[in-house]
Parts: C-alpha cells; sequence; structure tokens
C-alpha cells in the first residue's frame, strides 16, 4: 500500500489539511484583531478627551487640592474604577497644574502635604516638590501633569489614559502630558 | 459486594483502565527514595487539586465584574455559610502551594533530580512554578480590593517600560486605557480559564515522565550521572532493590498530604481570608498598597536598586532567571548528584533564601516609606525641650509643623526614610545642618522654598540641641580658627 507516489487519498488527506490551515488563518484575523482591540482603539489618542474638574474658583490660589473625575471611556463593568482623583495646584489667577496621583515611579498614589509643600509616595518613598519636579526617592521624573485650560471659568484636563513611566522614564525631562 | 466487583468489571472492559494503573502505582522505586525528602511535589499536586475545588466553590458566588467583585467578596465573608471558610482555605492553599513548589524544587536542584534523563521534567516544572507564580498574581487581583488595584497600576508602570512596545503592552494588559471592568475580566480569564488549564496539562506531563523515567534514586556521594551508562544502572537499581511504590512509599506522601490540608484549613480557620482591604475606589488616595507576602521580596527591591537600574533589572532580571533555570540541566547533565559534593549548589540555594528572606522582612516594615501620617501623631518628646530657649522651642514647633518626622525619628518615634534625629548635632554642624533643610541632598527634599529664614534658623537651633547630655555637638574647627584669629586682632564681646 504505501508507495512513494501520491495516493488519490493522501493528496486529499493533505488537501483537507490545507483546508484547515486557510479557514485557521481567516479566523486568525477577526480573533486577533479582537484580542487587541484595546491596544488599536487607543492609537491616535482616541482614549484621550478634555474633562471638566469643576469651576476655578472652587480652588484657591496658592493651594493644591485633590479633584476627581470621570474617565471618558466607560465601559457598563467599570463600577468606581472609572472615578480617577487629581492633584489641582493652582498657581495663581488662570495659571493650573494639574498632577496625576499615580507617581512617576510605580504608580501608587501620592498624597499632598500642604504643611512640607511636598507630594509623598507611601510605596517606594518618592517625593516631589508643590510644582510636581522630583524631589527625592526612587522616580527618575517629576508627576506626570495633564494638559489644562481653564473654559469659560471651568479648570479642564485633557484625560483618559493611566499614567505610566513609559519605557523611557528615565529620558523624560520636564512635563510630558499625562497620556 | 458481588454487585460493586460486577459494576467495576463491566466499566473496565470497556475502559480497560484498570491494569495500566494498577502498573504505574505498583511500579517499582528505589527503596531508599521512600522518604520523607520525596513527599513535596505530591504535596504541591494535593494543594493545586485543593485550590481547583475551592476555586470552583468560590466562582459559585464570586462576581468579576468591576462594579461587583468586591461586594461579592463582602457577600462571601460575611453573608454565605462558610463563605469565609472557602475563601480563607483558597488563599492559604495559595500561600502553601507557592511554598511547596519552592521547597519541591530546592529538593530537586539539590538532589540532582534534573540531570540526565529527567531534564524536561525541570524544564515543564519550571514552567509549573512560573505559572504558580502567574496563579498567585492574578488570583491576588480577583480579590479586587485597593491593593489589587494599585497593584495592578504597579503592574502596569513595569509593563510601561518594555521598550517600544511599552504602552501597548500596558493597554493589551488592561484591556483598555485605565485599570476597569475589562481589566479585572481578563485577569479572570487568566486565573479561572488559561492558567488552569495549562497547569492541569503541564502537570500531567511532568507526573507522565515521573512515571516512564523513574522517580530519581536518592544520591549518593560518587554514584556519577553518564549518559552512556546511566539507564541500565537505574535498572539494575530499581531490579535489585526496588520496591513497588505503592504501598511501599506512597503512604508517605498520602500522610504527607493529609498533614498540608490540615496545616491549610488551620490556617484558614485561625487567620481567615485575606482582605478584601478597602473597595477599589482610585479617588482614594488614602491606601498604602502592599503585595501578597510571595511578591514582598520585589516589592523591597523595588525600593533599594538605584533608580538607573531598575528598568533593566525588572526587564533584563526575570528573563535571565528564567533561562538560567531552563538551561541547568543542559549545564550539568552529568556529574555528582549529592549534594555534600557540590558546594556550590548549596551556597547558591543559601544566598538566594537569605537575600529572598532578607528583603521579604524589609518589606514588611518598608523603612524606606514616609510615616504618612506621623505629623498628627506624637509631640516632640518633653526631653528634647528641657532648659530650650523660646528660638529652640519655635524651632521644635516648625519640626513638628513641617512634617519632619513623616522621614525622620526623634525619640524613637517617626519615619525611618532618613536617619534618626535624636544625636544628629554630634553628626552635622549647624552649617551643614542649614545647609542640608535649604538644599536638601542625599535622599532629603530641599526645604528652601518651604521655610522662611526665621523658620529655618529657629529650625537648626532647635537641631544643634540634639545631643545626648555630656557629649558635645559636632563643630567646625576651621571657624574656632578663624574666631581666634579674630580674637587676636580685636577683642569680642562674648567668648
Amino acid at each position: 500500500m504505501p508507495t512513494e507516489t501520491m495516493t488519490r487519498r493522501g493528496l486529499l488527506v493533505k488537501l483537507g489539511m490545507l483546508f484547515n490551515g486557510v479557514v485557521a488563518a481567516a479566523l486568525a484575523v477577526p480573533v486577533t484583531r479582537y484580542l487587541l482591540s484595546s491596544v488599536t482603539r487607543g492609537r491616535a489618542s482616541a482614549y484621550l478627551s478634555w474633562v471638566p474638574l469643576g469651576p476655578a474658583s472652587s480652588f484657591p490660589e496658592g493651594e493644591t487640592r485633590l479633584a476627581t473625575f470621570r474617565n471618558p471611556y466607560v465601559m457598563p463593568t467599570d463600577g468606581k474604577t472609572v472615578d480617577t482623583a487629581c492633584w489641582v495646584r493652582r498657581i495663581a489667577g488662570d495659571q493650573f497644574q494639574v498632577f496625576a496621583v499615580n507617581c512617576a515611579h510605580l504608580g501608587c498614589p501620592v498624597r499632598w502635604f500642604p504643611q512640607s509643600g511636598l507630594f509623598m509616595c507611601p510605596c517606594h518613598g518618592g517625593a516631589y516638590y508643590r510644582d510636581g519636579s522630583r524631589a527625592s526617592g526612587p522616580p527618575e521624573r517629576g508627576l506626570f501633569e495633564y494638559p489644562t485650560r481653564v473654559e469659560n471659568g471651568v479648570v479642564t484636563i485633557q484625560a483618559g489614559e493611566l499614567p505610566t513611566p513609559g519605557p523611557n522614564a528615565a529620558l523624560a525631562d520636564g512635563k510630558p502630558p499625562c497620556a | 459486594m458481588r454487585l460493586i466487583r460486577r459494576t467495576l468489571e463491566w466499566l473496565d472492559f470497556r475502559l480497560q483502565l484498570a491494569a495500566p494503573i494498577r502498573e504505574a502505582v505498583e511500579h517499582p522505586v528505589p527503596r531508599n527514595t521512600a522518604s520523607w525528602w520525596y513527599v513535596f511535589g505530591s504535596a504541591a499536586l494535593t494543594v493545586f487539586l485543593l485550590q481547583l475545588v475551592t476555586g470552583i466553590l468560590l466562582a459559585l458566588i464570586y462576581v468579576p465584574s468591576g462594579g461587583e467583585a468586591w461586594s461579592s467578596l463582602q457577600a462571601l465573608n460575611h453573608d454565605v455559610t462558610f463563605g469565609w471558610f472557602i475563601r480563607a482555605l483558597h488563599g492559604w492553599g495559595s500561600n502553601f502551594m507557592v511554598a511547596l513548589v519552592l521547597i519541591h524544587m530546592v529538593q530537586v536542584f539539590l538532589f540532582g533530580a534534573y540531570k540526565f534523563p529527567r531534564e524536561l521534567t525541570w524544564i515543564l516544572g519550571v514552567f509549573l512554578l512560573l505559572m504558580t507564580l502567574g496563579m498567585a498574581f492574578t488570583g491576588q487581583v480577583l480579590r479586587f480590593d485597593q491593593d489589587a488595584y494599585w497593584g495592578l497600576g504597579i503592574g502596569a508602570s513595569i509593563a510601561s517600560r518594555v521598550p517600544l512596545a511599552g504602552p501597548a503592552v500596558v493597554k493589551l494588559m488592561l484591556g483598555g486605557p485605565i485599570i476597569a471592568g475589562a481589566t479585572l475580566s481578563r485577569f479572570f480569564a487568566l486565573h479561572v480559564f488559561v492558567i488552569p488549564g495549562l497547569l492541569i496539562g503541564f502537570v500531567a506531563l511532568h507526573v507522565l515522565m515521573v512515571l516512564k523515567l523513574g522517580i530519581n534514586e536518592w544520591p549518593m556521594p560518587g554514584r556519577v550521572v553518564k549518559r552512556a551508562t546511566y539507564v541500565a544502572e537505574y535498572h539494575a537499581l530499581t531490579s535489585k532493590d526496588g520496591a513497588p511504590f505503592a504501598p511501599y512509599a506512597i503512604w508517605k506522601d498520602i500522610f504527607f498530604a493529609a498533614f498540608v490540608l490540615l496545616a491549610v484549613a488551620a490556617c484558614a480557620l485561625c487567620f481567615g481570608p485575606f482582605g478584601p482591604t478597602g473597595r477599589p475606589d482610585p479617588t482614594i488616595v488614602q491606601t498604602v498598597p502592599k503585595p501578597d507576602y510571595f511578591f514582598l521580596w520585589l516589592y523591597a527591591l523595588l525600593s533599594l536598586l538605584p533608580p538607573s537600574l531598575e528598568t533593566p533589572f525588572l526587564l533584563i532580571g526575570p528573563a535571565v532567571a528564567i533561562v538560567a533555570l531552563l538551561l541547568l540541566p543542559f549545564l550539568s547533565g552529568e556529574g555528582e548528584k549529592s549534594w555534600r559534593r557540590r558546594p556550590i549548589a548549596v551556597l547558591t540555594v543559601l544566598l538566594i533564601a537569605v537575600v529572598m528572606g532578607t528583603f521579604t522582612r524589609l518589606a514588611q516594615f518598608a523603612p524606606w516609606s514616609p510615616h504618612m501620617n506621623a505629623w498628627s501623631g506624637d509631640p516632640v518628646p518633653e526631653r528634647f525641650l528641657h532648659g530650650a530657649t523660646a528660638l529652640e522651642r519655635q524651632g521644635a514647633l516648625v519640626f513638628q509643623a513641617k512634617q519632619c518626622r513623616n522621614c525622620h525619628a526623634l525619640g524613637r518615634s517617626g519615619g525611618e526614610r532618613g536617619p534618626d534625629l535624636d544625636g544628629v548635632a554630634m553628626r552635622m554642624t549647624q552649617d551643614q545642618l542649614i545647609r542640608q533643610v535649604i538644599q536638601g541632598g542625599g535622599n532629603m527634599p530641599a526645604y528652601g522654598k518651604n521655610l522662611s529664614p526665621a523658620q529655618t534658623t529657629a529650625l537648626v537651633a532647635f537641631l544643634v540641641t540634639l545631643h545626648p547630655p555630656g557629649q558635645p555637638p559636632a563643630r567646625d574647627a576651621s571657624r574656632d580658627a578663624l574666631l581666634e584669629d579674630g580674637a587676636e586682632s580685636r577683642p569680642v564681646a562674648q567668648p
């Protein structure tokens, strides 16, 4: 029975496998796109939007206050996790700085200490000055800062993504946007 | 009785499994492997089975939804009969499983069991270890509380450092732009379907290979493994000095398995379930996230590494460790098995154990973190203020109000981030203190912009009083010389 020449059934087996391969490749396209949807959707900053934090008058000049906003991209099962906190510093007038609470080291929530004028991180001891620049500890850069503008007396920031140090943590100089 | 036997015979006529099972459990093993040292693998398997059962039980109640996971854990803890106990069994089971897998691995390493022909058994074991750790991390995420939330943040921050692909990896890991419902769902899928599925397959292969290749014989110093002769020698050993695995050796596995299950249950009963801690609400920033104990060493390492080494270490370190473990059986596939003739192996195990233990211990009290509530804590101890001048008392007030004790201890209370200040005046002169306060340095932020000159003067006046009675404060000898020179040339009012 087994010969070097290809039998009809042997050919059919090979063709059948090829057919399966073609079907698998066709199915792999939607599966891969489904798996990578959270990555591809985020291209071109699609996750980012301008969100209001509240009237400028609610932030006293020269002080830093905690503000919260709802992340612009919401899924039905998100619960409280889409409520995000940020530190709002009103320097004077319409000059604002809005910092992510996430430490630039590993993302733990930093806390503002008005008396010592420092942001401190509870995890690995990172500290930042009131303008967000690095003061001490393991972070390689200052706090993440959201692009900020004041529209009709309302403080608005561009937000939507979890700020992370990224591959160039050490190279980041001053204040790249959060995204 | 006859009915049972006939039923079994009916089943086996169709299944034909009785003979291979009997052959497997009664296969001959070297007599000296019937040892209490050989029970850890089967104990890890037992705890894995416990995890499967308790995991399924938890899934009856648990809801993998960002909005409801935390509440369903509360319901398990407080409303469902023995829900807390099943959670505690699963949580303690995971701790025991990590520990048993590590002990098993150390035993296998020290007994040289990874050498020819058991290289692939070891490699599968390395993957089993990685999957066990993967289960531990993903399980910690399913306990969707503040620690889980910020733990994911730490994971995302580490993942973001991958060159080029960093931001994409973060979004793939989180299932979206932030830590939210989709993140929990994908960790649920990993913890409940993907990793356990792989684990079951790998465990089956791992055990199959132990049966096919035979259990590693007790290592004798001088009995050297050679590829050409080992298999024949092993067969000679089992035929000459072998005994059936069941019941000769298996009774120890059975007893140890029961003992481990009892220990897990006792821990669950005495210490209860883990968490959940606070609700996973990122607007609550008053939180001090910490990982579970098997990742505490990493938490400590991330504080103590110099910042410039962190990214390479995080990204390259694990890869190097995994590759080293995978290559081990190929680099030393032959030779001595006994730990008595392998001092470097023993020292390596000891070194790793001491390093991990030290880091874990350090992470338990995290001396590198500021004490976030120190300012509202204890007052400046009275003995530091006895006979103090008005200026020094003012300095003590500044010291308290500016939260220096978040990082510095005074009278044994306060943070450990910076040095203890009880005797700081003996270490630094007045000028050095002023410079340190204003400019910072080392790990200390600069306070120049945050203190008025009057506050700095008062603070330093207080700090220079901080030396034990009878021991003089540090002084700048050159300044004394300068003052003496001055005294010679013109008279001064005071000494």
